[in-house]
C-alpha cells in the first residue's frame, strides 16, 4: 500500500500584529498511508491543529506556510493555485472536519442546504434533487436517519451533529479525512458513536485513511494504527499504536502516557506524575531539543545545542531523542 | 484520614429552572453526605445537574426545595451577610476555567489579598505578604516571579495552582472542585490533582469533585455519586463501582469510556 | 492596552475621525482664545456676504458669522459632552444594577427604562425646556442627558447579565464581595471600552439633540450654539434671501463633529470586537 499524503519539512508560522512569529509547525515530516488511522496527539498549543490546517490547505492569515511540501499523487499540492486546489483536491482528495465544526453550522439553514452547497461547489451540473438523493443514500447506508437532512442544526444532539458534519465532509469520497478533535466536546457515549462512524467509513472504503487529531491518548488506543506525538511544533515520536501506548521511547511520550487517567483496576494505587515546568512559548522556543528544559534525561552540552533528528529505532518507529542515537560523530 | 463525623449533608435537594412546560428539574431530589476528610465525586455527563448541585452547595443559587446541613446546622435559607461570610470561610471552590476564574484587571497579589479579607480584616500588610508567599511556595510557584503578574501572563496550570493557593489561604473545611482539570493539559493535570489530594492529608479538608471524567473520579475519590438527569443513580465505594457497577447507566458509562487495557469492539 | 492603540491607529477610519475631531476641538477651544471677540457684537451690515473683513460674512443683525461659529461650536460641544456624561452615567448605573441584581430589581428598573423609551424624547425635551426658566448651556446638557440614557441602560444590562456568568464573579461572591464591589470592581472594568463607545454615541447624539431643540427656538439663552445659529437663519429667512453663509457653516460644523465621533466609534467597535475585524 502506498502513501496517500507525504509531508516533508513543513514549516508554518503565525505572524502576530506586532510582527512576531509563532513557530506552530516547525520542520514536520510524516506520511499518511493507505488504509490507516494516523493519530496525532499532543497538548494544547503543540501545533497539532495548525498541522491539520496545513495538511488540508485551509491556511489563512495570520498563518503562513514558510517551507516544505505536501505530496499527493506525486504532485506538491502546496504550490497549486487556489482554483485547482478547490476543484481537484479539497473535498475530493482531502477533506477536513475542523475543530468545533459541529458548532459552526449556520443555525438558520437546514442540513440539506449544506449538502446541496457542498455538492454544487464541486459538480456544477448536479441538480438539487440528485444532490439530495446522493446524501440520503449515504446517510441510510451509514444507518443515520435521513430525516436529519430536513432538520435545523439546533434540533440535533451534539453527537448527531458531529456525525452529520462528518458524513457531509465525506460525501465526495475523499482519500484522506482529517478530523481535528471531533469528539472533545462530546459525552463519552456520543464520542464512541462518532469513532464507530469513522471506522465504518473506512471499512466501506468511502475514505481510505483518517488523520485523527486529539489530546486524548486513551482514545487512540482503540482505533489508531499509528500515533505521532507532537511537542512544541515538532513530531517527537511516531510509530505503531501499541508501541507508543505501551512502550514509548521519547521522554516526553513516556511522561505523557504515564499521566493518563483511566478507570481501570489498579489505577488508584498508581501515583500519576506531572511533567515539571510549562510548555515553551513558540515565539521563542528553546534551542536544541525543545523538550530539554523539562526533560528528566537532559544531557548538558548536547540536548540544548543540537536538534535531535527523527531516526528509526525500531521497525517503523521513529524517535527524535539523543538517548537513542543521532549524535554527530 | 476519613473521620466518622459528618461534615455536609444534603436532603432531597431540588432545583427547578423555568416554569410551566419549559420546566427543567436540573437537580431532582438529591440526597447525600460527606464526612470530614473524605473525598467524593459527583460524576455525570453534561446536563446531569452536577454543576447546579455544586452551585447550590456553594450558596450561589437558592434551591427550590430540600435542605443543606453543614456541621449539623441547617444553612439552606441563611442569607445575612455575616452568616454567608462565615459559611464561605468553611466552604470554598475552584472552578473549571482557569482563565475566567480571574479578574484580568487584578494582579496575582491582589487576587490573593482579596481572599485574605475573608480570613481576617486585621492582618498587617507584611503578614499578608508573608502568608501569600508561603502558600505560593506550597503550590509549587515562585512568589517573586508570580506576584506582580496578571492572569493572562500565566499558563492554565499555573493559574489553577494560584486558585489552589487562594484556597490554602482560606483553608476551608470543604472544597468544591468543579471540573478543576478539564481545561488543563495532561502534563499539568497530575500536579494539580496530587496537590488537591494533599490538602486532605495535610489539613483534613473534605473535597467534592464535580466531574465528567471517570478516570479522575476513580483516581481521587473514596466514594462516587453517579448522576444522570438530575438524580443520583448509583453511589458507593469508588473501587466497588468501577469493578462492579450495578446501575445500567453506570455500566454504559464505563463501557464507553476509553481505557487502555481492554480494547473496544468496533 | 498598547496593542489596542496600535490597532486603532492602523485603522484609516479612526485616524480620519480622530484628526477631524481634533480639528473641530481646536477650532472651538483655541479659536476663541486667539480671537477673543464678542459673537453678539454688531460689526457689519445686514447679511454682508463673505469678504476679507468677514471671512464668513455677517448675519441678519450684522454680527460676524465666523466668530459665532467658533463660540457656537464650543457651546455645542459642551452641551453634547455634558449630555453624554450624564446619559452614560445614568445608563451605566441603572443597567449594571439591573443586570447584576436580576429578579424583581431588574424588572422594576427595566420597566422604568422601557417607559422612558416609549415616550418620544423630543416631547419630553420640549416640555422640560419650556418648564425650565433659565436655560443655560449646562441646563440644556442636563435636560438632554436625562432623556437619552435608556438605550445605554438596556445595552449595559445585557452586557452585565452575560458577564455575570463568568467564573471570577462566582469567586468574588464566595470571597464575600458586596454588590457594589461586585459591580464596580468585577463587572464595570470589563465594559470599559463598551462604556466609552456608548459615551461617544451619546456625545454625538447630544450635539444633534441640541441642534434640534435650538432650531425650534428652545435653545440656551444668551449664548450662541450651532443650533441657535440655525434658528436665527431660519427666523430671518436666510435661505430665502440667499444668505448661504449664515446656515451652511454651522451645518458643516455639525456634520463634521458627528461624523468624526461616529467614525471613531465604528473603528473602535472593530478593534474591541475582534469578530468584526477585517483581515
Amino acid at each position: 500500500m502506498g502513501n496517500l499524503l507525504t509531508a516533508t519539512g513543513l514549516k508554518s508560522y503565525y505572524r502576530t500584529v506586532q510582527g512576531e512569529e509563532i513557530k506552530a509547525v516547525d520542520d514536520v515530516s510524516l506520511e499518511v498511508r493507505e488504509g490507516e488511522v494516523l493519530g496525532i496527539a499532543g497538548e494544547s498549543g503543540c501545533g497539532k491543529s495548525t498541522l491539520a490546517s496545513v495538511l488540508s490547505f485551509t491556511v489563512l492569515p495570520p498563518l503562513y506556510i514558510l517551507g516544505g511540501e505536501v505530496r499527493a499523487d506525486g504532485n506538491n499540492i502546496l504550490v497549486m493555485d487556489r482554483e485547482t486546489l478547490r476543484r481537484e483536491i479539497k473535498g475530493k482528495y482531502i477533506s477536513i472536519v475542523p475543530q468545533g465544526a459541529m458548532n459552526s453550522l449556520n443555525p438558520t439553514m437546514r442540513i440539506k442546504n449544506f449538502v446541496i452547497d457542498v455538492l454544487e461547489e464541486h459538480f456544477s451540473e448536479i441538480s438539487k434533487e440528485e444532490a439530495l438523493q446522493r446524501a440520503r443514500e449515504r446517510f441510510e447506508a451509514l444507518s443515520l436517519p435521513s430525516r436529519v437532512l430536513d432538520a435545523y442544526p439546533h434540533q440535533l444532539s451534539g453527537g448527531m451533529k458531529q456525525r452529520t458534519v462528518t458524513v457531509i465532509s465525506t460525501l465526495l469520497n475523499p482519500n484522506v479525512l482529517i478530523a481535528d478533535e471531533p469528539t472533545s466536546a462530546l459525552d463519552v457515549s456520543s464520542q464512541k458513536i462518532v469513532i464507530k462512524l469513522l471506522v465504518e467509513l473506512l471499512r466501506r472504503k468511502i475514505i481510505k485513511s483518517v488523520v485523527f487529531i486529539t489530546h486524548e491518548l486513551p482514545l487512540l488506543r482503540h482505533f489508531a494504527d499509528r500515533i505521532a506525538i507532537m511537542y512544541a511544533g515538532k513530531i517527537v515520536e511516531i510509530g505503531p499504536m501499541e508501541d507508543i501506548i505501551f512502550n514509548p521511547f521519547h521522554p516526553y511520550s513516556r511522561l505523557l502516557t504515564s499521566s493518563v487517567l483511566v478507570p481501570e483496576p489498579g489505577m488508584k494505587q498508581k501515583k500519576i506524575e506531572a511533567i515539571p515546568g510549562v510548555p515553551p512559548n513558540l515565539k521563542n522556543p528553546p534551542s536544541g531539543c525543545r523538550f530539554h528544559p523539562r526533560c528528566p534525561s537532559y544531557m548538558e552540552g548536547l540536548c540544548n545545542i543540537e536538534i535531535p533528528p527523527l531516526i528509526e529505532v525500531k521497525e517503523d518507529h521513529r524517535v527524535s531523542c539523543f538517548l537513542y542515537g543521532g549524535k554527530n560523530g | 484520614m476519613v473521620e466518622d463525623r459528618e461534615l455536609l449533608r444534603v436532603e432531597n435537594l431540588t432545583r427547578i429552572f423555568g416554569s410551566g412546560k419549559s420546566q427543567v428539574r436540573a437537580v431532582d431530589n438529591v440526597s447525600f453526605s460527606i464526612k470530614e476528610g473524605e473525598i467524593v465525586s459527583l460524576l455525570g455527563e453534561s446536563g446531569s445537574g452536577k454543576t447546579t448541585t455544586a452551585r447550590l452547595i456553594l450558596k450561589l443559587l437558592p434551591p427550590t426545595s430540600g435542605k443543606i446541613i453543614f456541621r449539623g446546622k441547617d444553612i439552606t435559607y441563611v442569607s445575612s451577610r455575616k452568616e454567608l461570610l462565615n459559611y464561605w470561610r468553611e466552604v470554598q471552590a475552584i472552578f473549571q476555567d482557569p482563565f475566567s476564574s480571574f479578574n484580568i484587571f487584578y494582579s496575582i497579589r491582589r487576587v490573593l489579598n482579596n481572599a485574605l479579607r475573608l480570613v481576617s480584616e486585621s492582618i498587617s500588610r507584611e503578614e499578608r505578604e508573608e502568608m501569600i508567599k508561603e502558600v505560593l511556595l506550597s503550590v509549587g510557584l515562585n512568589p517573586a516571579e508570580i506576584l506582580d503578574k496578571r492572569p493572562y501572563e500565566l499558563s492554565g496550570g499555573q493559574r489553577q495552582r494560584i486558585m489552589l493557593a487562594r484556597v490554602l489561604l482560606i483553608r476551608p473545611k470543604l472544597l468544591v472542585a468543579d471540573e478543576p482539570t478539564s481545561m488543563i493539559d495532561a502534563s499539568s493535570r497530575a500536579g494539580i490533582l496530587n496537590l488537591l489530594m494533599e490538602l486532605r492529608n495535610a489539613y483534613g479538608m473534605s473535597i467534592i469533585f464535580i466531574t465528567h471524567d471517570i478516570g479522575l473520579a476513580y483516581y481521587t475519590s473514596d466514594r462516587l455519586f453517579i448522576m444522570n438527569s438530575g438524580k443520583i443513580v448509583e453511589e458507593g465505594d469508588a473501587e466497588e463501582i468501577i469493578n462492579n457497577p450495578k446501575d445500567d447507566y453506570t455500566k454504559k458509562l464505563l463501557e464507553d469510556v476509553p481505557v487502555i487495557h481492554r480494547k473496544w469492539e468496533l | 492596552m498598547k496593542d489596542i492603540f496600535i490597532l486603532l491607529f492602523r485603522s484609516k477610519r479612526f485616524i480620519v475621525g480622530f484628526v477631524l475631531f481634533l480639528a473641530v476641538l481646536s477650532f472651538a477651544i483655541i479659536g476663541p482664545m486667539l480671537n477673543p471677540k464678542n459673537p453678539f457684537q454688531m460689526v457689519g451690515g445686514l447679511f454682508t456676504p463673505p469678504s476679507d473683513k468677514f471671512i464668513l460674512g455677517t448675519d441678519n443683525l450684522g454680527r460676524d458669522v465666523f466668530t459665532q461659529l467658533m463660540y457656537g461650536t464650543r457651546t455645542s460641544l459642551l452641551i453634547g459632552c455634558t449630555a453624554g456624561v450624564i446619559a452614560t452615567s445614568i445608563g451605566v448605573t441603572i443597567g449594571s444594577i439591573a443586570g447584576y441584581k436580576g429578579g424583581i430589581v431588574e424588572e422594576i428598573l427595566m420597566g422604568i427604562t422601557n417607559v422612558f423609551i416609549t415616550i418620544p424624547s423630543i416631547v419630553v425635551l420640549i416640555l422640560l425646556s419650556i418648564a425650565i426658566k433659565t436655560r443655560s448651556a449646562a441646563v440644556m446638557g442636563l435636560v438632554i442627558g436625562v432623556t437619552s440614557w435608556p438605550w445605554t441602560a438596556r445595552a449595559v444590562r445585557a452586557q452585565t447579565a452575560s458577564l455575570k456568568t463568568r467564573e471570577h464573579i462566582d469567586i468574588a461572591r464566595i470571597t464575600g464581595f458586596s454588590s457594589i464591589e461586585m459591580i464596580v470592581l468585577e463587572i464595570l472594568p470589563y465594559m470599559f471600552s463598551y462604556i466609552f463607545m456608548a459615551f461617544i454615541l451619546q456625545f454625538s447624539g447630544g450635539i444633534l439633540n441640541e441642534a434640534t431643540l435650538s432650531m425650534l427656538g428652545l435653545g440656551p439663552y444668551q449664548t450662541v450654539s450651532l443650533g441657535v445659529m440655525l434658528h436665527w437663519s431660519l427666523l430671518w429667512e436666510a435661505v430665502r434671501t440667499g444668505a448661504w453663509w449664515a446656515f451652511i457653516p454651522p451645518v458643516i460644523c455639525l456634520s463634521m463633529t458627528t461624523f468624526s465621533l461616529m467614525s471613531m466609534n465604528s473603528s473602535m467597535d472593530e478593534v474591541f470586537n475582534p469578530r468584526l475585524r477585517r483581515s
